[in-house]
């Protein structure tokens, strides 16, 4: 269901409508999620922290957001 | 005591003693065991954050600033995969070093070699320093050698297992094969530190332990015996063990024996 305004993306396998205009770090932000240790994948590209604020999220992309966690 | 560094790729350590950051009932006490262990090399994981908690706290809060990071590509099963968790550990900005698994079967868990060599190539490629989880096979290793892998770390045993060597023949052959050609780190189904003190006694150049660590009942003490149990097998190799014979050489003199 795309909101008035929004758009429709996929997160971490997820569908998820969000405000349309948003940067990478916008949509950390919407999240909550901390941009300091957030990884994106966008539309099967790693992306480099230095374009997170510049790389706009559209309608219909797939993003990955990961992070490191305990593991052997 | 007097000891060269273990050289991976650009990096040098001091410690030869890997630690895993999984499976620790809180990170506090998975912090302690770190300082504890006097490791430099820690392993992590990449996995999705989750967007119903974005707020859970970060393991990188809990492992101490001096530590260098190891991803691994754990729960890839293609190629494919691992390259793609490989990208994204990179793009953290923290390390190139990875520890690569490539592993599609989950009852042993045991590496797939042939995804392993090929991920390995186009992986070192890119400019990855690659550490591929291994079986005990010198002929694999030998594959990985020529891929350009930084090391290769052949298993003990299966992940988490805490069997130990179930085997030595292989490893052994493994280690007088790629000696100081690339550093052989014993990894998966340590359990105890005689463990990691054998691996090291047969001229591994480390160990990677996780569960025995952290599965402990005392975390905090396993760390330190397992690094005590490292250190030993370490100065131990470096002395040189005698040699196993088959029956008695008395060890007091056989003269002058008071009759």
């Amino acid at each position: 269901m795309t909101q008035i305004g929004g758009i429709t993306i996929t997160v971490n396998g997820e569908t998820r409508a969000v405000p349309a205009g948003l940067s990478v770090n916008g949509l950390l932000d919407h999240f909550g999620i901390k941009r300091a240790t957030a990884i994106v994948e966008h539309n099967r590209e790693v992306l480099d922290r230095k374009l997170f604020d510049d790389t706009l999220v559209q309608h219909g992309d797939t993003l990955e957001i990961v992070r490191f966690v305990g593991g052997g | 005591m007097q000891d060269e560094k273990l050289k991976i790729g650009p990096h040098e350590f001091s410690s030869r003693f890997m630690i895993g950051t999984g499976k620790y009932d809180t990170f506090p006490l998975m912090k302690e065991a770190l300082e504890a262990s006097g490791s430099e090399i820690v392993t992590v994981a990449v996995r999705r954050v989750n967007l119903d908690n974005p707020k859970e706290e970060s393991l990188l809060d809990y492992i101490p600033k001096n530590m260098t990071l190891l991803p691994n590509t754990a729960g890839c099963a293609t190629v494919d995969e691992a390259v793609r968790v490989a990208h994204m550990a990179r793009a953290a900005g923290m390390t190139k070093l990875l520890k690569l698994e490539v592993i599609n079967d989950p009852e042993t868990l045991l590496p797939d070699m042939v995804g392993t060599i090929e991920a390995t190539k186009i992986l070192v490629e890119e400019g990855f320093v690659v550490m591929p989880y291994m079986m005990q096979d010198p002929v694999s290793a030998s594959r990985l050698v020529d891929a350009g892998a930084a090391a290769v770390m052949p298993l003990a045993s299966p992940i988490g297992s805490g069997q130990g060597f179930i085997d030595f023949s292989f490893i052994k052959l493994i280690v007088k094969r790629f000696k100081g050609v690339v550093p052989i780190v014993v990894d998966a189904g340590l359990g105890a530190p005689s463990d990691a003190a054998l691996a090291m006694e047969i001229g591994a150049d480390a160990v990677l332990i996780n569960t025995a660590v952290a599965k402990a009942k005392d975390p905090v003490l396993m760390a330190r015996a397992m690094k005590a149990g490292v250190e030993a097998g370490r100065m131990a190799y470096l002395a040189g063990r005698i040699p196993r014979v088959e029956y008695a050489t008395p060890s007091s003199p056989t003269q002058g024996v008071v009759k």
